[in-house]
């Protein structure tokens, strides 16, 4: 080769053209690693619907089960508690679920009681702010929840949040939204799918 | 003896290297009881690198059996207990090392010119040892591990927009379960430890290039003498090194009466709800993360949702970590140590002190305000609208808060006294 002066001009375009097909190549020996991260085809597949047999379920009573590895409670609500929840809704930031909490829950379940049957409640047991499960606390009148003001509800003991036996969520409380009710449905009087939404089963 | 040395200098910088960073390594002759804390830090590193690794020879990374596992360990393990009792002692007093270390900084201004990128090192090392601590504290597998990791992966579930399928990316799945806990032990066993250690390494090498600041504040390299040896200097090693021993046994002795008298502490250091196995239909009564990450926790949960998104204040939790790195530039005053700084810094970093130290101690309270308030308040016919751990909570934000925002004036303020030249003591 001859002697020649080095042009830099020349010099700088490969070495950027170099750098961008290499940072190219970084990215996509980087997505695999990333997208490894995604549930895996046996997590997605581990999300099937459960059945629920409620023929013991008394009223006040509630029980918890697993669905897609999240709590769901399913409780029976006497009149009196069903009457309570419309006296309850001055305090509530949600009650109709038409604001915020709109997609909180699914749209074949528009009444305050929230639920396809006002005596059986089916909610997910996870709170909306930072996912802890709230207690269970249907006792009237509870004098560390507001005393007479209580109606009974659910109450979270990591930062606080209150709500109402239909899942609503008190104002001021840290959770942003209502519960979220999971599709259900009605295979005979007594046996629930969660999972499935009515007439889809 | 001598050959050897040589053979090996030619072809590694041995002797270069011990010179540089211990033999003939300057440091200010006059460090206090405030500058142990560096070498204990690098000290509880080395202690939970190895009784890590020999956890992790008897530990199943797999919710099924991870949690009796640890039971294993405690029970069946030759020394397991004890092994184990090192590594959750060794992270809590990790954090007290570091906190210590990190006061020392704020009083003797070391996180000023020209030392502004050990201090950013220095906090992402916290930063990353926060993450390191908590995933952790998830590998036993009891309540408080699950609840734990609910509650802290949920803060960037709340991210607006990206928030719901970044939670599932980074759990793997559609909650907390196999694929978190797995993956957390891969983060906590090797990449964080990684990090760290990398990051350690930088830290000490950013501080070897300034050298280290003293509680005068005064620069010991402006003061040379022919030789070019700084006069208010000693060699780091055999003085210091010696010095570090003390304060290591001192350490030792403190970290050795927790260890075998009250491995627990009362629930400071291992909570009494962890020893219960995860169970993701109930959350515990009362949650509250370790003492560690409590000032931030309180600063989450001060803030209300706004806009029917709690987002602002896992912001506002995250900016409370990250101001701190900023600080060097906050600071306007030309003095470094708080011997010679104004009244209104010292009173500021007094009640930031007392605010971290309150925000820390609410993050360990229930939100339920304690019965002799609610009490006091119905006597006297007042209406309890909003709690009171949360009122202090706010306020004690405010003051975390302020102490950075106002910084700025405050440091330009008020008589600063005369910096001497040289190192009083």
């Amino acid at each position: 080769m001859s002697e020649q002066e080095i042009d830099l001009k020349r010099r700088r375009l490969l070495t950027g053209a170099t750098s961008v097909v290499g940072a190219i190549g970084v990215g996509g020996v980087a997505w695999p690693f990333l997208s490894s991260w995604s549930p895996s085809a046996r997590a997605k597949a581990a999300g099937a619907p459960i059945d629920v047999d409620i023929s013991k379920l008394e009223n006040g009573q509630l029980v918890r089960v697993l669905w897609r590895k999240k709590p769901v409670w399913i409780f029976k609500r006497d009149e009196q508690t069903i009457s309570n929840l419309s006296a309850l809704e001055g305090e509530l930031d949600d009650p109709n679920g038409t604001g915020n909490s709109k997609t909180q829950q699914p749209p074949y379940i528009t009444e305050s009681h929230r639920s396809i049957r006002p005596e059986v409640a089916v909610i997910v047991g996870v709170c909306t702010h930072l996912g802890c499960s709230p207690t269970y606390r249907p006792e009237v009148g509870a004098a560390d929840l507001g005393g007479e003001r209580w109606k009974g509800g659910f109450y979270c003991p990591c930062h606080g949040s209150k709500f109402d036996l239909a899942g609503r969520v008190y104002s001021g409380a840290p959770a942003p939204t209502n519960l979220v009710i999971p599709p259900y449905s009605f295979i005979s009087d007594t046996l629930i799918r969660v999972g499935v939404q009515p007439d889809a089963a | 003896m001598n050959k050897n040395k040589n053979w090996i200098d030619q072809r590694f910088p041995l002797t270069k290297v011990w010179n540089e960073h211990l033999a003939e390594y300057y440091t200010p002759r006059n460090f206090n009881f405030w500058y142990f804390f560096g070498s204990l830090a690098l000290l509880v590193l080395v202690l939970q690198l190895v009784t890590g690794i020999f956890l992790t020879m008897h530990y199943k990374p797999d919710t099924a059996t991870a949690f009796a596992s640890v039971e294993y360990i405690m029970r069946d393990v030759n020394w397991g207990w004890l092994i184990r009792y090192m590594h959750s002692t060794g992270a809590s007093a990790f954090f007290i090392v570091i906190y210590l270390h990190m006061y020392r900084g704020l009083l003797y201004g070391s996180y000023k010119a020209p030392r502004e990128l050990i201090w950013i090192l220095g906090m992402v090392i916290y930063i990353a040892l926060m993450a390191e601590a908590f995933m952790g504290y998830v590998l036993p597998w009891g309540q408080m591990s699950y609840w734990g990791a609910q509650v802290i992966i949920s803060l960037f579930g709340s991210i607006p927009f990206i928030g719901p399928d970044l939670l599932i990316w980074i759990l793997g799945d559609y909650a907390v379960g196999d694929p978190a806990l797995n993956r957390f032990f891969s983060l906590h066993v090797i990449a964080l430890p990684l990090i760290l250690v990398v990051l350690v390494f930088l830290h000490i090498v950013a501080l070897h290039t300034v050298g280290s600041n003293n509680p005068d504040g005064v620069e010991i390299k402006e003061n040379k003498d022919e030789g070019g040896i700084p006069k208010d200097g000693i060699p780091f090693h055999p003085y210091y090194t010696v010095k570090d021993i003390v304060g290591v046994v001192v350490f030792l002795m403190l970290f050795s009466a927790v260890l075998f008298y009250a491995p627990a502490l009362n629930g400071y250091f291992l909570e009494a709800a962890n020893f219960v196995e995860a169970n993701p239909l109930k959350t515990p009564e009362h949650i509250a993360p370790l003492w560690y990450l409590t000032p931030f926790y309180t600063i989450l949960r001060a803030i209300p949702p706004i806009l029917g998104s709690q987002f602002p204040g896992v912001l506002a939790m995250f900016a409370a970590l990250l101001i701190l790195v900023v600080l060097p530039w906050l600071d306007r005053s030309k003095v470094k140590s708080i011997r010679y700084r104004s009244w209104p810094y010292k009173v500021a970093l007094g009640v930031f002190v007392l605010s971290f130290v309150f925000l820390g101690w609410l993050g360990m309270k229930p939100v339920i305000s304690p019965e002799w308030y609610v009490s006091l308040a119905g006597s006297i016919g007042m209406e309890i609208e909003t709690a009171l751990y949360l009122i202090l909570a706010r306020f004690f934000s405010f003051c975390y808060f302020g102490f950075f925002v106002f910084m700025p004036w405050f440091t330009s303020i008020g008589q600063t006294k005369q910096v001497p030249s040289r190192l009083t003591e």
